[in-house]
Protein backbone atom coordinates (compact mmCIF):
# COMPACT_ATOMS: atom_id res chain seq x y z
CA UNK A 1 0.00 0.00 0.00
CA UNK A 2 2.18 2.74 -1.39
CA UNK A 3 0.38 5.96 -0.53
CA UNK A 4 1.84 9.41 -1.02
CA UNK A 5 2.19 9.81 2.77
CA UNK A 6 4.50 6.80 2.99
CA UNK A 7 6.71 8.02 0.13
CA UNK A 8 7.04 11.48 1.73
CA UNK A 9 7.96 9.84 5.06
CA UNK A 10 10.65 7.67 3.48
CA UNK A 11 12.20 10.59 1.57
CA UNK A 12 12.26 12.67 4.77
CA UNK A 13 13.96 9.90 6.76
CA UNK A 14 16.61 9.42 4.02
CA UNK A 15 17.48 13.12 3.94
CA UNK A 16 17.58 13.42 7.75
CA UNK A 17 19.85 10.38 8.11
CA UNK A 18 22.26 11.64 5.42
CA UNK A 19 22.41 15.08 6.99
CA UNK A 20 23.10 13.71 10.47
CA UNK A 21 25.89 11.44 9.13
CA UNK A 22 27.66 14.34 7.42
CA UNK A 23 27.37 16.54 10.51
CA UNK A 24 28.96 13.93 12.76
CA UNK A 25 31.72 13.41 10.17
CA UNK A 26 32.43 17.14 10.22
CA UNK A 27 32.67 17.22 14.02
CA UNK A 28 34.97 14.16 14.12
CA UNK A 29 37.16 15.85 11.49
CA UNK A 30 37.35 18.94 13.69
CA UNK A 31 38.93 16.86 16.48
CA UNK A 32 41.05 14.52 14.38
CA UNK A 33 42.86 16.69 11.80
CA UNK A 34 46.39 17.81 12.67
CA UNK A 35 46.31 21.54 11.81
CA UNK A 36 44.05 24.60 11.94
CA UNK A 37 43.77 25.01 8.16
CA UNK A 38 42.75 21.38 7.58
CA UNK A 39 40.16 21.65 10.37
CA UNK A 40 38.58 24.56 8.52
CA UNK A 41 38.34 22.33 5.44
CA UNK A 42 36.35 19.80 7.50
CA UNK A 43 33.87 22.23 9.02
CA UNK A 44 33.43 24.51 6.01
CA UNK A 45 32.39 21.77 3.63
CA UNK A 46 30.83 18.94 5.64
CA UNK A 47 28.77 21.16 7.95
CA UNK A 48 27.31 23.13 5.05
CA UNK A 49 26.11 19.99 3.25
CA UNK A 50 24.76 18.35 6.44
CA UNK A 51 22.74 21.42 7.32
CA UNK A 52 21.32 21.75 3.80
CA UNK A 53 20.28 18.08 3.72
CA UNK A 54 18.50 18.24 7.11
CA UNK A 55 16.58 21.42 6.26
CA UNK A 56 15.59 20.08 2.80
CA UNK A 57 14.27 16.96 4.54
CA UNK A 58 12.18 19.14 6.82
CA UNK A 59 10.89 21.04 3.78
CA UNK A 60 9.69 17.80 2.18
CA UNK A 61 7.83 16.84 5.33
CA UNK A 62 5.84 20.05 5.53
CA UNK A 63 4.42 20.17 2.00
CA UNK A 64 3.71 23.45 0.28
CA UNK A 65 3.05 25.87 3.10
CA UNK A 66 4.44 29.24 4.07
CA UNK A 67 6.88 27.61 6.49
CA UNK A 68 8.55 26.00 3.46
CA UNK A 69 9.32 29.47 2.07
CA UNK A 70 11.00 30.52 5.34
CA UNK A 71 13.09 27.33 5.43
CA UNK A 72 14.10 27.96 1.82
CA UNK A 73 15.37 31.40 2.86
CA UNK A 74 17.47 29.83 5.63
CA UNK A 75 18.99 27.38 3.10
CA UNK A 76 19.72 30.09 0.52
CA UNK A 77 21.30 32.36 3.14
CA UNK A 78 23.54 29.64 4.52
CA UNK A 79 24.62 28.56 1.03
CA UNK A 80 26.15 32.00 0.50
CA UNK A 81 27.22 32.83 4.06
CA UNK A 82 28.94 29.57 5.07
CA UNK A 83 31.89 29.72 2.67
CA UNK A 84 32.23 33.48 3.24
CA UNK A 85 32.65 33.02 7.00
CA UNK A 86 35.19 30.21 6.43
CA UNK A 87 37.19 32.42 4.09
CA UNK A 88 37.11 35.34 6.58
CA UNK A 89 38.51 33.23 9.44
CA UNK A 90 41.19 31.69 7.25
CA UNK A 91 42.33 35.06 5.88
CA UNK A 92 42.61 36.48 9.42
CA UNK A 93 44.70 33.50 10.52
CA UNK A 94 47.02 33.66 7.50
CA UNK A 95 47.80 37.35 7.89
CA UNK A 96 48.42 37.06 11.64
CA UNK A 97 51.18 34.56 10.93
CA UNK A 98 49.85 31.09 11.78
CA UNK A 99 52.16 28.61 10.06
CA UNK A 100 50.60 25.85 7.89
CA UNK A 101 51.43 22.20 8.51
CA UNK A 102 53.50 20.08 6.18
CA UNK A 103 53.59 16.30 6.18
CA UNK A 104 56.03 15.08 8.86
CA UNK A 105 55.72 17.94 11.36
CA UNK A 106 54.57 17.30 14.93
CA UNK A 107 50.84 17.63 15.46
CA UNK A 108 49.66 21.06 16.55
CA UNK B 1 6.24 10.56 13.06
CA UNK B 2 8.14 12.37 15.82
CA UNK B 3 10.72 9.63 16.47
CA UNK B 4 13.10 10.47 13.56
CA UNK B 5 13.19 14.12 14.60
CA UNK B 6 14.02 13.22 18.22
CA UNK B 7 16.84 10.94 16.97
CA UNK B 8 18.27 13.71 14.77
CA UNK B 9 18.07 16.12 17.70
CA UNK B 10 20.10 13.78 19.92
CA UNK B 11 22.72 13.35 17.17
CA UNK B 12 23.06 17.12 16.82
CA UNK B 13 23.58 17.24 20.60
CA UNK B 14 26.48 14.78 20.19
CA UNK B 15 27.96 17.01 17.49
CA UNK B 16 27.88 20.03 19.80
CA UNK B 17 29.51 17.99 22.57
CA UNK B 18 32.34 16.77 20.31
CA UNK B 19 33.15 20.23 19.01
CA UNK B 20 33.13 21.73 22.50
CA UNK B 21 36.24 19.60 23.14
CA UNK B 22 38.02 21.65 20.51
CA UNK B 23 36.67 24.82 22.09
CA UNK B 24 38.20 24.00 25.49
CA UNK B 25 41.52 22.49 24.39
CA UNK B 26 42.31 24.21 21.09
CA UNK B 27 45.81 25.70 21.21
CA UNK B 28 45.40 29.39 20.39
CA UNK B 29 42.47 31.66 19.56
CA UNK B 30 41.63 30.61 16.01
CA UNK B 31 40.70 27.03 16.83
CA UNK B 32 38.22 28.39 19.36
CA UNK B 33 36.71 30.79 16.79
CA UNK B 34 36.18 27.91 14.34
CA UNK B 35 34.54 25.78 17.06
CA UNK B 36 32.25 28.68 18.04
CA UNK B 37 31.18 29.01 14.39
CA UNK B 38 30.30 25.29 14.31
CA UNK B 39 28.30 25.47 17.55
CA UNK B 40 26.36 28.52 16.31
CA UNK B 41 25.28 26.85 13.09
CA UNK B 42 24.32 23.64 14.87
CA UNK B 43 22.10 25.71 17.16
CA UNK B 44 20.13 26.94 14.12
CA UNK B 45 19.42 23.39 12.93
CA UNK B 46 18.53 22.34 16.49
CA UNK B 47 15.96 25.17 16.66
CA UNK B 48 14.30 24.04 13.42
CA UNK B 49 14.18 20.37 14.49
CA UNK B 50 12.76 21.39 17.89
CA UNK B 51 10.04 23.34 16.07
CA UNK B 52 9.08 20.10 14.31
CA UNK B 53 9.07 18.08 17.54
CA UNK B 54 6.60 20.29 19.38
CA UNK B 55 4.52 20.82 16.19
CA UNK B 56 4.31 24.60 16.43
CA UNK B 57 5.76 26.92 13.77
CA UNK B 58 7.15 29.57 16.08
CA UNK B 59 10.86 28.74 16.16
CA UNK B 60 11.56 29.10 12.43
CA UNK B 61 11.53 32.92 12.55
CA UNK B 62 13.97 32.88 15.46
CA UNK B 63 16.23 30.50 13.50
CA UNK B 64 16.31 32.86 10.51
CA UNK B 65 17.21 35.85 12.70
CA UNK B 66 19.87 33.93 14.62
CA UNK B 67 21.54 32.74 11.41
CA UNK B 68 22.07 36.33 10.25
CA UNK B 69 23.31 37.50 13.67
CA UNK B 70 25.79 34.66 14.18
CA UNK B 71 27.24 35.17 10.68
CA UNK B 72 27.77 38.89 11.36
CA UNK B 73 29.39 38.07 14.72
CA UNK B 74 31.86 35.66 13.13
CA UNK B 75 32.88 38.20 10.48
CA UNK B 76 33.35 40.95 13.10
CA UNK B 77 35.62 38.77 15.25
CA UNK B 78 37.68 37.70 12.20
CA UNK B 79 38.10 41.34 11.12
CA UNK B 80 39.17 42.38 14.63
CA UNK B 81 41.77 39.62 14.87
CA UNK B 82 43.24 40.62 11.52
CA UNK B 83 43.65 44.34 12.10
CA UNK B 84 43.89 44.83 15.87
CA UNK B 85 41.11 47.43 15.81
CA UNK B 86 37.58 47.48 14.48
CA UNK B 87 37.44 50.63 12.35
CA UNK B 88 40.28 52.94 11.40
CA UNK B 89 39.77 56.57 12.47
CA UNK C 1 24.47 58.00 -10.43
CA UNK C 2 22.27 59.52 -13.08
CA UNK C 3 18.66 60.34 -12.29
CA UNK C 4 17.19 57.53 -14.43
CA UNK C 5 19.38 54.94 -12.74
CA UNK C 6 18.45 56.23 -9.29
CA UNK C 7 14.70 55.91 -9.94
CA UNK C 8 15.15 52.42 -11.43
CA UNK C 9 17.15 51.19 -8.46
CA UNK C 10 14.68 52.65 -5.94
CA UNK C 11 11.68 51.04 -7.63
CA UNK C 12 13.43 47.67 -7.91
CA UNK C 13 14.53 47.74 -4.26
CA UNK C 14 11.02 48.68 -3.11
CA UNK C 15 9.44 45.82 -5.06
CA UNK C 16 11.93 43.25 -3.81
CA UNK C 17 11.61 44.40 -0.17
CA UNK C 18 7.81 44.39 -0.28
CA UNK C 19 7.60 40.93 -1.84
CA UNK C 20 10.08 39.62 0.73
CA UNK C 21 7.97 41.02 3.59
CA UNK C 22 4.82 39.52 2.09
CA UNK C 23 6.46 36.09 1.80
CA UNK C 24 7.69 36.12 5.37
CA UNK C 25 4.42 37.14 7.05
CA UNK C 26 1.75 34.58 6.10
CA UNK C 27 1.14 35.24 2.43
CA UNK C 28 -1.77 32.85 2.17
CA UNK C 29 -3.67 34.83 4.74
CA UNK C 30 -3.13 38.09 2.87
CA UNK C 31 -3.39 37.20 -0.80
CA UNK C 32 -5.92 34.41 -0.79
CA UNK C 33 -8.22 35.72 1.90
CA UNK C 34 -9.52 38.98 3.18
CA UNK C 35 -7.03 41.82 3.14
CA UNK C 36 -7.26 45.57 3.48
CA UNK C 37 -4.94 48.52 3.30
CA UNK C 38 -4.38 48.76 7.05
CA UNK C 39 -2.63 45.42 7.25
CA UNK C 40 -0.56 46.00 4.14
CA UNK C 41 0.48 49.46 5.33
CA UNK C 42 2.96 47.93 7.78
CA UNK C 43 4.72 46.20 4.90
CA UNK C 44 4.74 49.35 2.78
CA UNK C 45 6.30 51.41 5.58
CA UNK C 46 9.04 48.83 6.18
CA UNK C 47 9.79 48.56 2.45
CA UNK C 48 10.00 52.36 2.19
CA UNK C 49 12.51 52.54 5.04
CA UNK C 50 14.67 49.85 3.42
CA UNK C 51 14.49 51.61 0.04
CA UNK C 52 15.46 55.04 1.33
CA UNK C 53 18.48 53.78 3.26
CA UNK C 54 19.88 51.03 1.04
CA UNK C 55 18.86 51.39 -2.58
CA UNK C 56 22.37 51.95 -3.84
CA UNK C 57 23.73 48.69 -2.49
CA UNK C 58 21.47 46.25 -4.25
CA UNK C 59 21.41 47.60 -7.81
CA UNK C 60 24.84 49.03 -8.63
CA UNK C 61 23.90 50.28 -12.09
CA UNK C 62 22.85 48.84 -15.43
CA UNK C 63 25.33 46.49 -16.95
CA UNK C 64 25.22 45.06 -20.43
CA UNK C 65 23.26 41.94 -21.28
CA UNK C 66 22.09 41.43 -17.70
CA UNK C 67 19.42 38.86 -18.58
CA UNK C 68 21.84 36.56 -20.39
CA UNK C 69 24.26 36.73 -17.48
CA UNK C 70 21.49 35.90 -14.98
CA UNK C 71 20.39 32.88 -17.00
CA UNK C 72 23.92 31.48 -17.25
CA UNK C 73 24.49 32.20 -13.56
CA UNK C 74 21.44 30.11 -12.58
CA UNK C 75 22.75 27.13 -14.56
CA UNK C 76 26.11 27.58 -12.86
CA UNK C 77 24.45 27.33 -9.43
CA UNK C 78 23.10 23.87 -10.32
CA UNK C 79 26.65 22.72 -11.14
CA UNK C 80 27.77 24.21 -7.81
CA UNK C 81 25.28 22.11 -5.82
CA UNK C 82 26.68 18.97 -7.42
CA UNK C 83 30.20 20.09 -6.43
CA UNK C 84 29.16 20.58 -2.79
CA UNK C 85 28.08 16.93 -2.57
CA UNK C 86 31.39 15.79 -4.08
CA UNK C 87 33.31 18.03 -1.66
CA UNK C 88 31.60 16.59 1.43
CA UNK C 89 32.19 13.00 0.28
CA UNK C 90 35.86 13.85 -0.32
CA UNK C 91 36.31 15.29 3.18
CA UNK C 92 34.54 12.27 4.71
CA UNK C 93 36.94 9.91 2.94
CA UNK C 94 39.92 11.85 4.34
CA UNK C 95 38.48 11.78 7.88
CA UNK C 96 38.11 8.00 7.84
CA UNK C 97 41.63 7.48 6.50
CA UNK C 98 40.95 6.34 2.94
CA UNK C 99 43.02 9.15 1.39
CA UNK C 100 46.09 10.99 2.72
CA UNK C 101 46.25 14.52 4.14
CA UNK C 102 49.14 16.50 2.62
CA UNK C 103 48.34 20.22 2.55
CA UNK C 104 50.08 22.94 0.56
CA UNK C 105 49.55 26.60 -0.48
CA UNK C 106 49.44 27.58 -4.17
CA UNK C 107 49.08 30.86 -6.10
CA UNK C 108 47.85 31.49 -9.61
CA UNK C 109 46.47 34.23 -11.87
CA UNK C 110 43.23 34.48 -13.83
CA UNK C 111 41.73 36.81 -16.44
CA UNK C 112 38.67 37.91 -14.40
CA UNK C 113 38.49 41.59 -13.45
CA UNK C 114 35.01 42.65 -12.29
CA UNK C 115 33.91 42.43 -8.64
CA UNK C 116 31.06 39.97 -9.13
CA UNK C 117 33.17 37.56 -11.21
CA UNK C 118 36.00 37.55 -8.64
CA UNK C 119 33.55 36.91 -5.77
CA UNK C 120 31.74 34.09 -7.62
CA UNK C 121 35.01 32.38 -8.43
CA UNK C 122 36.28 32.66 -4.83
CA UNK C 123 33.00 31.18 -3.54
CA UNK C 124 33.18 28.27 -5.93
CA UNK C 125 36.83 27.55 -5.05
CA UNK C 126 35.72 27.20 -1.42
CA UNK C 127 32.92 24.81 -2.42
CA UNK C 128 35.05 22.59 -4.68
CA UNK C 129 36.58 19.43 -3.15
CA UNK C 130 39.88 20.17 -1.46
CA UNK C 131 40.52 23.93 -1.80
CA UNK C 132 39.76 27.13 0.16
CA UNK C 133 40.51 30.71 -0.96
CA UNK C 134 42.83 32.73 1.28
CA UNK C 135 43.48 36.01 -0.53
CA UNK C 136 42.50 37.86 -3.71
CA UNK C 137 44.37 40.67 -5.43
CA UNK C 138 41.92 42.52 -7.72
CA UNK C 139 44.51 44.30 -9.90
CA UNK C 140 45.88 41.22 -11.63
CA UNK C 141 43.29 38.64 -10.65
CA UNK C 142 45.71 36.70 -8.45
CA UNK C 143 44.40 34.05 -6.02
CA UNK C 144 46.14 32.50 -3.00
CA UNK C 145 44.59 29.09 -2.29
CA UNK C 146 45.13 26.44 0.39
CA UNK C 147 44.78 22.91 -1.03
CA UNK C 148 44.56 19.73 0.99
CA UNK C 149 46.28 17.34 -1.44
CA UNK C 150 48.06 17.20 -4.80
CA UNK C 151 44.96 16.05 -6.72
CA UNK C 152 42.66 19.04 -6.03
CA UNK C 153 45.60 21.46 -6.44
CA UNK C 154 46.28 20.10 -9.93
CA UNK C 155 42.60 20.24 -10.87
CA UNK C 156 42.70 23.97 -10.18
CA UNK C 157 45.96 25.02 -11.82
CA UNK C 158 46.50 22.52 -14.64
CA UNK C 159 43.00 21.68 -15.89
CA UNK C 160 41.38 25.13 -15.42
CA UNK C 161 37.83 23.94 -15.94
CA UNK C 162 36.36 26.35 -13.39
CA UNK C 163 38.12 29.42 -14.77
CA UNK C 164 36.65 28.69 -18.19
CA UNK C 165 33.15 28.24 -16.76
CA UNK C 166 33.14 31.47 -14.73
CA UNK C 167 34.70 33.39 -17.61
CA UNK C 168 31.98 32.05 -19.89
CA UNK C 169 29.25 33.46 -17.62
CA UNK C 170 30.64 36.97 -17.32
CA UNK C 171 32.14 36.97 -20.80
CA UNK C 172 35.66 37.85 -19.64
CA UNK C 173 37.61 34.89 -20.93
CA UNK C 174 41.02 35.76 -22.11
Amino acid sequence: MLTVDLIVDIITIVFLAGGAFFMITGAVGLVKFPDFYTRLHATGKCDTLGQILIIVGCMFFEGFNFITVKLFFVVAFYLFAGPAATHAIMKAAYFTGLKPWKKGDPRM
Amino acid sequence: MILPFVAVGILIGFTILISSYRMIFGPGTFNRIAAANVIGTKAIVLLIVASYIIERPHFVDIALMYAVLSFIGTIIIAKYMERGELCSP
Amino acid sequence: MRKGEKAFSMILTFCVAFIFWLLLSAWNKYLLGHYDLFRLARGIIVALIVTVTAHELLVPGRGEQVLLKIQRWLLYILWELYQIVLAAIDVASRVFGLRPVDPRIIEFETTLRSDLALTTFADSITLTPGTITIDIEPERGKYTVHAIDKGPADALTVDQTMQKKVGHIFMEEG
